[in-house]
């Protein structure tokens, strides 16, 4: 579906891009990943037609840049900063539906999937929402619609677990005609999201690397975690995941997205020293049911 | 909607909660109330009185702070947005570049034209309410200069934005322009010039070529029909132009200047890089 063929980039001196080869087809998930100055935004610019490049890009054989209108009508994209863009968020869905030939409706459905009422903030400036709103209201104008290439750069890092489990269920819906491309900085952000991982660093592809895709995006793991003993720094950051405390006030338990587990462990890697025991099941709605934690 | 139409409105709309708008609303419709208190429409010089006076005092201040105020708008937030990612955003969405481009010069222009207009049409308002004759050539004679120089600054201010990489660099370039532009304006500095023994038609040329001083010109024209002002450049002006033809030069030279600015201004910006 995608080809980069010797692309190249370069701003005055700077080669950002050298060569890049690279082929993404359908059903493809992969995550883009490398340090700052990688050539990852350079990479997703020059694929949404917005830069200059040598070489070749294509997206089922059309040039992005002199075909951008039938090219970027196939694209979803969702850049990691928010634009600070002013127009009321009627009038941003309204307008990026009418771009894409889209139904501003199924936007706003997708909004209200992710918990964003889109009719609360009509006539409000989108750039007077909160962060997390705004990466609502940006992964519903690209995911509702009939986008068959998803960009997307560090997508879910604004959002709340509820939003980022019903984010990964769209992507799930979305998964098998299209292709995905989601660039971040570190790979445990996304790793769970992805079949196929890109690394780039100073400008070329440095790791392609397919990954066993075993993670259901669907999925959703209990969690019960015992500490050896209390800790507030502990209690405000399982806080942020929504877990509730138990029993001697010892015992966290809560619900976690499948594709975020390796991230979820991250954050218990840092109080590795307290943890008294770890407990997961996947795919057991039994003990999520006994917990009363269902968050559907 | 067609795309073109599309993103004017969202230009407007955009603008319109713009701070900077707010400003050049207020200082538009500030001036006329000004110009009322202080008894503008009840004084008389070289014969003219009432609305025809003010509206002849509104077209001089307007033609010192209009062409600023457009480029200074104009590249600092054109370049502004592409600056903070907004190009980035909007232009992955599948509008063509022509429609993203003219779409926002058109919606731009209203932007820009209408609080001039609505304050001009606000103090007729007012001396029709007051019993006062309406100058009626006068009004859409201004109306229309006002629309060439709008359009004109508007189209350089738009080139400026697609050529500066930052709005700094922007606004200082804006800032240069206007400030050549005027210092060309300046009939003392053409004096010297001609008194330097520069040939009187390369001076009466630059004048021709400012569209500054082409505005500054037709909008004296109609009280000063001789263009005593102008000392001897007018000769040249009037020999080769004649009045009707100096008003014709007036309203078509700054819509072209402007309309060219503009055009190179898209074939650089569809052949660079976008954000």
């Amino acid at each position: 579906m995608i080809r980069f063929e010797k692309l190249s980039k370069r701003f005055r001196r700077n080669e950002v891009l050298k060569e890049v080869d690279l082929a993404i087809d359908r059903g493809h998930r992969v995550a883009l990943v490398g340090s700052n100055g990688a050539g990852k935004t350079t990479l997703i610019r020059c694929l949404l037609g917005e830069y200059t490049y040598q070489g070749r890009v294509s997206v089922d054989g059309l040039d992005p840049r002199h075909d951008r209108r039938r090219v970027l009508s196939k694209v979803g994209f969702v850049p990691q900063l928010p634009p600070p863009v002013k127009m009321p968020v009627r009038q941003l869905v309204r307008f990026a539906a009418s771009l894409c030939r889209a139904d501003p409706e199924r936007m706003e459905a997708v909004a209200a999937r992710l918990g964003l009422e889109v009719a609360r903030f009509h006539g409000q400036p989108f750039v007077k929402l909160s962060g997390g709103q705004k990466q609502k209201l940006l992964i519903a104008i690209a995911l509702g619609r009939d986008s068959e290439l998803l960009v997307m750069d560090e997508p879910s890092a604004n959002l709340d677990p509820d939003a980022r489990h019903i984010f990964f269920e769209l992507l799930a819906e979305k998964q098998e005609k299209s292709a995905m491309i989601i660039s971040s900085h570190r790979l445990d952000e996304v790793a769970a999201l992805v079949n196929r991982v890109v690394e780039m660093d100073q400008g070329r592809v440095v790791l392609d690397d397919r990954v066993a895709d075993l993670v259901e995006l669907t999925s959703r793991l209990f969690c019960r975690v015992k500490l050896g003993h209390p800790e507030p720094a502990f209690a405000k950051a399982i806080g942020e995941w929504q877990f509730r405390q138990c029993g001697d006030g010892l015992e966290w338990q809560g619900i976690v997205a499948g594709p975020d587990r390796l991230r979820f462990l991250g954050v218990l890697s840092r109080y590795a020293a307290i943890l008294a025991s770890i407990h997961m099941d996947e795919d057991v709605s039994g003990p999520i049911v006994a917990a009363g934690l269902t968050n559907d | 909607m067609n795309h073109l139409l599309l993103n004017a409105q969202a230009d407007i709309v955009e603008s319109l909660r713009a701070r900077w708008f707010l400003v050049y609303a207020a200082v538009f419709g500030g001036l006329v109330v000004l110009l009322f208190a202080y008894g503008l429409a009840e004084s008389r010089i070289m014969g003219f009185t009432g609305l025809s006076r003010l509206l002849l005092t509104y077209i001089q201040l307007t033609m010192a702070i209009l062409p600023i105020f457009v480029l200074i708008t104009t590249v600092r937030s054109v370049a502004g947005d592409r600056e903070a990612g907004v190009f980035e955003y909007l232009l992955s969405l599948p509008i063509g570049l022509g429609s993203w481009y003219w779409g926002k010069l058109l919606g731009r222009f209203l932007i820009v034209f209408l609080p001039v207009f609505a304050a001009m049409v606000g103090a007729v308002a007012w001396g029709v309410a007051k019993g006062a004759d309406v100058p009626w050539l006068m009004l859409v004679y201004y109306t229309s200069l006002l629309m060439a120089l709008a359009w004109c600054f508007l189209g350089i201010g738009m080139l400026i934005s697609t050529l500066a990489r930052s709005s700094d660099v922007a606004q200082g370039a804006a800032f240069v322009v206007w400030l050549t532009l005027l210092l060309f304006l300046d009939l003392i500095l053409l004096g010297i010039m001609i008194r330097e023994q520069l040939p009187a038609e390369s001076a009466v040329a630059i004048a021709l070529a400012n569209p500054m001083q082409v505005f500054r010109t037709a909008s004296m024209m109609l009280f000063d029909p001789q263009l005593v002002l102008l000392g001897p450049s007018a000769y040249v002006i009037l020999d080769n132009f004649g009045q009707e033809g100096f008003i014709a030069y007036a309203l078509i030279y700054p819509v072209i200047l402007g309309t060219a600015s503009a055009g190179i201004g898209y074939a650089v910006f569809r052949r660079s890089d976008l954000p």
